[in-house]
């Protein structure tokens, strides 16, 4: 098969074009189609998902972004008797290397292991990605907060190395290694040089953990060493949880990097200073590919009712054009959302509004 | 520097007369001579020892019966202060009450565990109490109608000093949890709601992720709590990331909260932020035969050490349940409701709270209201 080199975006119907026999041609960075556009696979997902998910694409068509969807299902199927994501999402997947993902419905019962770390696991999502910047339209007792975190995502407390010492008596073991610590750091310095934010904080409690976080945060300081033009600095975890309440502002111009724990703590914490998770994007980055996500949940009570607020996973988007270099679109469509709920007149249900998903969707296109 | 809008109308606080009650810190038999009680004192390192001079002066004006045992441990100078740890330690186990600030933890490597830490197993005080509530005052706070016991295990869970380096580059922590810590630990923060007329108590866990071990402490403390039901005390638990998202979106809903000593630690800053800060979080670290009061957001405070602006207030209110637990309440109350009324004026507060007045000029005006 002919392999379809990888052109300027500018040009999407370049004369480089080739004919193919397939569509879709990939390589190490994604698939495209034959007129350059990137092939992206979406996970709309339970409850709201699907209305949401619509409302991206909705919107991401107005602005003619040079994207096509390839839709996947992720709910478990049971292979040998395992819990394991069905093949074709997989392979979707493994072969765009990106990926955005609406709330999943967690499955109970037994042989069921988590989906996210499922998904986790399967494409070494190494890094958590959580910005965290007021609305303006939606007021909380919190201004002008604008957090970028980096949450290491594979080990630390979340390890699952468990077990009975004996009868009354369990260890957790709270796994940190200088690979995983290295991978993150490196990938926050090179997220703050993106973003043009000058400092980089290392979050830890080296002082009770003096091996482990002693570890990361050594990792963390010599990555630094390599990336001369941005500062760092560390602080106790304790110290930011006061600070970043007390005052939020003063992580404004910095990117904080920590262990999987601290980081799913104080990225929540984030969203509740903003709001809640109905407006926080995610994005989860891995050697094998890149799932952007909303991290709020079915809503199952207002699902198929047009009510949902697409917000999270809109902004998710964002974050998800801006990894694949898509950055005027971006930009555009960030716009329109941020300026759609400061309006006012277009906000749905959880914003105090009485808008539809739909009415809402209309209004951003139309503030494109 | 972006503060929250001042409020307009004080907060409900808890009456003065009804003073908290601390299961287990009275009836200690600590050291007592012709009613004159003798107490440890750890100044600490950083505003330590200015909150303790604060205290001290306070203490005197009040005439209250209370010697003061000081030991000026600092943890700058763990080599030379060996035999001064030991000394103080063999204080406290004399006279089981101790009033203390916070001593540093050094992140190097080589340096020496947290003398914090140890001098809680040592003296196994297991129970970590801290009230946050917002107090009757002038300063911005973020939110209102907070008044929320944070009871913290104390000696066990990812404190527990357990790391190993298999190979080069691979650390494992261990956290431990066990039942008989975790049973204690319920049981407190119960008997604290029960004494207090607290109507709930909250589990803060991860134990969809870390199944075993805070499935332990969850599953520990939902049993505890059914030996509580019929005083209609409720119980429930909830995830720490929610509940630190809950925390500081509406905090009125926690009452008593019930968790593992890395929760407490990031809960407890998370709730002093909310009310005013670090400088006015009273606390108490209570076990089987010893109380010792520290504050209750436990920071060292080194960036103003010595420049006379730290708040006394925090290691105040300690002291003020210390004197409770020692049974002297009338001059608990004389001292609380000085430092209350002073707090409300608002004429003179510390930079934290948003005034202009030193730590003595502070100490000055609580002893001229007593």
């Amino acid at each position: 098969m002919h392999r379809v080199a990888r052109f300027a975006r500018a040009q999407p119907t370049s004369a480089f074009v080739h004919r193919s026999f397939a569509t879709h041609t990939s390589n190490e960075t994604g698939t495209f189609t034959a007129d350059g556009k990137q092939v992206v696979t979406m996970i709309p997902g339970d409850g709201i998902g699907p209305e949401i998910s619509r409302s991206v694409k909705q919107i991401f068509e107005a602005d003619k972004v040079p994207i096509v969807w390839e839709d996947v299902n992720v709910t478990p199927v049971l292979k040998n008797g395992k819990t394991a994501i069905p093949d074709d999402a997989l392979h979707s997947i493994n072969r765009n290397k990106v990926a955005l993902k609406g709330p999943l419905e967690t499955p109970i019962g037994k042989g069921h292991v988590s989906l996210n770390l499922t998904l986790r696991r399967t494409f070494d999502l190494f890094a958590n990605v959580r910005p965290c910047k007021s609305i303006i339209g939606y007021k909380t007792p919190f201004d002008n907060v604008d957090t970028v975190l980096i949450r290491e995502n594979t080990e630390g407390e979340y390890s699952g190395i468990e077990h009975t010492v004996v009868d009354g008596v369990v260890q957790s073991i709270k796994l940190i290694t200088e690979e995983a610590s290295r991978r993150v750091s490196e990938y926050a310095f090179e997220y703050a040089r993106s973003i043009g934010r000058k400092n980089v904080t290392i979050v830890h409690k080296a002082n009770i953990q003096k091996l482990a976080d002693g570890l990361f945060l050594a990792t963390a300081m010599d990555v630094a060493k390599n990336y001369p033009d941005i500062t760092v600095q560390d602080a106790l975890l304790d110290r930011v949880c006061l600070q970043i309440v007390q005052d939020p502002t003063d992580f404004s111009d910095t990117v904080m990097v920590m262990p999987n724990l601290y980081g799913d703590i104080l990225s929540d914490l984030g969203a509740g200073l903003i709001g809640g998770l109905g407006l926080t994007p995610s994005g989860n980055i891995g050697r094998k590919a890149s799932i952007f996500e909303s991290v709020h949940g079915t809503a199952p009570d207002i699902a198929g009712k047009d009510l949902a607020n697409p917000t999270a996973l809109l902004l998710s988007s964002v974050m998800m054009l801006r990894h694949m270099k898509l950055e005027a679109h971006a930009d555009r469509i960030q716009k329109a959302v941020l300026k759609t709920i400061a309006d006012g007149q277009h906000r749905t249900g959880d914003l105090g509004g009485k808008a539809t998903n739909t009415a809402f969707t209309q209004a951003v296109i139309k503030n494109l | 520097m972006n503060r929250a809008v001042s409020r307009q109308i004080p907060a409900a606080s808890r009456s003065f007369a009804t003073a908290t009650q601390i299961p287990g810190a009275a009836n200690l038999n600590g050291n007592v001579y012709a009613g004159r009680h003798t107490v440890t004192l750890i100044p600490g390192d950083g505003v330590g020892m200015e909150m303790a001079g604060s205290v001290k002066a306070i203490f005197k004006a009040a005439h209250v019966p209370v010697e003061f045992e000081t030991f000026d441990l600092s943890s700058y100078n763990p080599a030379t202060d060996a035999n001064k740890l030991k000394e103080a330690m063999d204080s406290i186990k004399r006279n089981k009450v101790a009033l203390k600030g916070i001593l540093h933890t050094p992140v190097n490597r080589l340096g020496h565990i947290s003398l914090n830490v140890g001098m809680r197993k040592e003296l196994d005080i297991y129970a970590s109490l801290s009230l946050i509530r917002n107090m009757d005052g002038k300063w911005a706070t973020r939110q209102q109608n907070v008044d929320i016991a944070m009871i913290r295990e104390n000696t066990e869970g990812e404190y527990s000093g357990l790391e190993h380096t298999p190979v080069p580059g691979v650390v494992e922590s261990l956290k431990v949890v066990t039942r008989e810590k975790t049973e204690r630990i319920a049981r407190f923060a119960f008997d604290f709601a029960l004494k207090n007329g607290r109507k709930k108590v909250t589990c803060i866990h991860k134990a969809n992720i870390m199944k075993l071990g805070d499935g332990l402490f969850l599953k520990v403390c939902r049993d505890i709590a059914k030996e509580y039901e019929s005083s209609g005390i409720k119980f429930e638990d909830m995830i720490v990331d929610n509940a630190s998202m809950q925390l500081v979106s509406r905090p009125s809903q926690f009452d008593v909260i019930v968790c593992g000593n890395l929760y407490g630690n990031i809960l407890s800053n998370i709730g002093a932020a909310l009310i005013g800060g670090p400088g006015i979080v009273p606390g108490a670290n209570i076990g089987k035969n010893y109380a010792v009061f520290e504050p209750g957001c436990r920071h060292v405070g080194k960036a103003i050490q010595g420049s006379n602006t730290a708040n006394p207030t925090a290691l105040l209110l300690s002291s003020i349940h210390m004197l409770r637990s020692l049974e002297l309440d009338d001059h608990a109350s004389r001292i609380s409701n000085a430092l209350h009324k002073v707090l409300a004026e608002g004429r003179v507060l510390t930079p934290d709270l948003e005034g202009k007045s030193s730590t003595t000029d502070f100490t000055l005006e609580v002893i001229a209201n007593l």
